[in-house]
């Protein structure tokens, strides 16, 4: 007799204890957030494609086209061209073909003057194969635009037999 | 009385594109998500939307079906809860017709649903859907006695079968003080009435596909939605007249303090499917034989003692 009036308020308070739960996550604000409308930021670490990084000091990148990570990208994807001015290289053209890319991030690792990095873009879809080719310098460009500043002039050499292409895509 | 008839077809529409509107939402909001937000306002026209796509579905008729029965069994789960709108007491003057066994008749016609339900799983040939009426009779039979007994117990106190008898008799207290254990009881067998979860096991998705209406498509099974949530709504409304004063309530006009009721009793049981897991068929019936049934009997003693003593 005890025990079955003990059993009764046990599993009704078992049952109240359940409902207490569910109703503090009724009260608790949502956590989905509508894609197409809302966005997340997207936390720093993140590995998307890779970006120039542009340098806080003279807002600017620090390419040298030299071509290491042309070299060493295992997919043959990095496009880059340079040009010497002022016996210093600089980059005219520094494009990658995303849909081969397999995020290993040698070319990061490999940069000389560490002038690559992750970026966080993760919206990344085309109707065709072009649109994952990636222009590093017009991004560079877009991102300079929104602390204000032109693009970058395009690097002139001083005579036209210095012009040197580093490494074509293979 | 036509007006009547139209206001309460009116009615249970729109209560239940309300109700499954609501549902959705308090089921996203337990799981932290935002539920239906697209059409319309936060969703408001998601179900308008959805029934308009149920009508246009094909009526299927699987072969072999008992047809008459087949075909009938949707009517007949949606024809008496027209009638159970004629009694409720909305408000002092909105009742359609305020009769002197208005509470009897409630439960009689609701009973109806249990022989739809047979109905609709035996015509359909398809052991799933007899296995959910086997189920839902069950069940129905053995709550609905202590669902009586604890309705009884109410009608000791005032006398009278009338509803407006028993929403004027709680002028000074709503019954739910003077009877918790009564209303606790009520609540429980009411979930269960409507085949709601944790007692849903006539159409447990997870073992029986959807139980009785598994065979039916399009407006059918359109009907027997509608009838589940109109179920819904009359067993809230039977609870606000029995323990929660009815309309009665200040500032406010009475027909909103009575559907406030209603939908506040609707939430509670949306709150309890959406927290207890599904009940194993013996455990389902063995508390209402061991549990409710003995309580309500001893909760119907108690008050006729104390009305006796008092």
């Amino acid at each position: 007799m005890v025990a079955y009036f003990r059993e009764m308020f046990v599993g009704l308070w078992s049952l109240v204890a359940g409902m207490a739960v569910t109703i503090r996550y009724f009260v608790r604000p949502i956590v989905t957030v509508q894609y197409p409308r809302q966005k997340l930021t997207m936390t720093p670490k993140y590995r998307g494609h890779i970006e120039l990084i542009m340098d806080p000091e003279t807002n600017t990148h620090r390419c040298t086209a030299c071509g290491m990570c042309v070299r060493t990208c295992p997919s043959s994807l990095i496009t880059v061209e340079g040009v010497k001015v002022k016996k210093k290289k600089l980059p005219v053209k520094h494009v990658i073909d995303y849909s081969y890319c397999s995020l290993c991030g040698l070319c990061v690792e490999v940069c000389p003057t560490k002038a690559l990095k992750f970026s966080n873009e993760y919206r990344l879809a085309g109707y065709q194969r072009q649109d994952m080719v990636i222009d590093l310098m017009a991004r560079l460009d877009a991102e300079r635009a929104t602390v204000g500043l032109p693009p970058l002039p395009i690097p002139t050499p001083e005579s036209e037999e210095e012009t040197t292409s580093a490494e074509e895509k293979a | 009385m036509i007006v009547a008839l139209i206001g309460v077809i009116a009615l249970v529409s729109v209560n239940a594109l309300f109700l499954i509107w609501m549902e959705r939402k308090v089921a996203a909001h337990i799981q932290l998500r935002p539920g239906p937000m697209e059409v319309g306002f936060h969703g408001a026209l998601q179900t308008v939307a959805d029934a308009i796509k149920l009508i246009g579905k094909e009526l299927i008729t699987p072969e072999e079906v008992d047809r008459p029965i087949y075909l009938l069994a949707p009517i007949v789960i949606f024809l008496p809860v027209l009638v159970l709108f004629l009694v409720i007491p909305f408000a002092p003057n909105l009742i359609i017709r305020d009769l002197n066994v208005g509470i009897l008749l409630i439960f009689a016609f609701s009973s109806l649903t249990v022989l739809s339900i047979l109905m609709a799983g035996w015509s359909s040939n398809n052991k799933y859907s007899v296995f959910g009426a086997i189920r839902s009779i069950a069940q129905n039979i053995a709550y609905e006695i202590p669902l009586l007994i604890t309705a009884m117990s109410i009608i000791l106190m005032v006398g009278s079968f009338k509803l407006s008898a028993i929403v004027a008799a709680q002028d000074k207290v709503w019954f739910v003080v003077i009877q918790p254990l009564a209303f606790l009881l009520y609540i429980i067998c009411a979930t269960a009435e409507t085949n709601r979860a944790p007692f849903d096991i006539p159409e447990a998705e997870s073992e029986l596909v959807a139980g009785f209406h598994t065979e039916y498509s399009g407006m059918r099974f359109g009907l027997f939605f509608l009838a589940e949530y109109t179920n819904m709504f009359v067993v809230s409304a039977v609870a606000t007249v029995l323990f929660l004063g009815g309309w009665r309530g200040w500032i406010l006009p009475p027909v909103v303090w009575f559907l406030i009721k209603v939908y506040a009793i609707i939430f509670l049981i949306m709150w309890f499917r959406w927290t207890f897991p599904r009940l194993r068929f013996d455990q389902l019936i063995s508390f209402a034989w061991k549990v409710l049934i003995p309580l309500a009997f001893v909760n119907l003693l108690v008050t006729a003692l104390a009305i006796k003593l008092f």
